[in-house]
């Protein structure tokens, strides 16, 4: 199983991502008329290298504390609005159907991806 | 109350909240010309009262949705007119017309209406790519 998933590579790490990512710009959309609900996002490419074992910071000690964020373990992140509204509430429309737009589309390519790996796959074993 | 899990969890639920909303802007506007006889019966605009609704581990799945928690009566003055003909009067030959504004009602009916697109949009859409993910290397 391991083999399989080193060869499906990153990239089905990144559609779980995508997915979750999907959700959370899902539940901003439900909330856009709660007031005083405050609008959540999690930094994708971050995620994705603390999957992967890998951190931007540099550690000489077993003992050293990591990224800051992996340490916590807080994922969530609020996101910062451009436009303040009246009743408290982050959402903003357009903001979240762009991003969720946007994250579709990579998650149809992180699929298409996989899909094209799975097949390549099929066809070594059916050696055809 | 059952717990909050998934996309269609949030979509379904705050789909709910939305229609709430849009019900309680129906009874407004059917009594926007309601008059009564008393200060105490006249009618007074109603409005649902949001609240989120977060997932059992929120930390890691980051899901949340909206619950109409209450419909509360917007306490406003009603408009005291003279009016002696009509059969609820009151001694003075007074009535009471309800405290709805149509303008506020109509916007409040728009911002319901879209929000209840978007949130079908994204039902759609998260429903089109777990139909991919399903086929996958097929």
């Amino acid at each position: 199983m391991k083999v399989l998933k080193e060869y499906l590579g990153f990239r089905a790490t990144a559609l779980q991502l995508r997915e979750q990512r999907n959700n959370m710009i899902g539940s901003n959309i439900a909330n856009a008329a709660t007031p005083n609900y405050k609008a959540r996002d999690i930094d994708f490419e971050k995620m994705l290298q603390a999957q992967a074992g890998e951190s931007d910071l540099r550690k000489s000690s077993g003992r050293h504390f990591g990224d800051l964020d992996q340490a916590t373990g807080q994922k969530l992140k609020y996101r910062q609005n451009m436009n303040p509204s009246a009743d408290g509430n982050t959402v903003e429309m357009s903001v979240e159907q762009m991003e969720f737009a946007e994250n579709s589309i990579r998650y149809v390519s992180s699929l298409q991806f996989l899909n094209n790996r799975i097949s390549g796959l099929m066809a070594a074993i059916k050696g055809e | 109350m059952a717990g909050v899990k998934n996309i269609f969890d949030v979509v379904g639920r705050s789909l709910g909240a939305q229609m709430v909303r849009m019900n309680t802007v129906a009874s407004n506007m059917a009594n926007l010309e309601s008059k009564s006889g008393t200060r105490e019966d006249a009618f007074q605009p109603i409005r649902p009262v949001f609240e989120t609704v977060f997932s059992d581990n929120y930390a890691q799945d980051g899901i949340a949705t909206v619950d109409a928690m209450d419909v509360v009566k917007l306490e406003r003055e009603p408009e005291r007119i003279y009016e002696p003909g009509h059969p609820q009067a009151d001694d003075e030959g007074y009535l009471y017309k309800s405290a709805v504004n149509s303008d506020e009602e109509m916007v409040e009916m728009l911002e319901a209406s879209r929000q209840y697109q978007n949130n079908l949009e994204v039902l759609s859409t998260v429903r089109a790519l777990m139909m991919r993910t399903i086929s996958m290397g097929k």
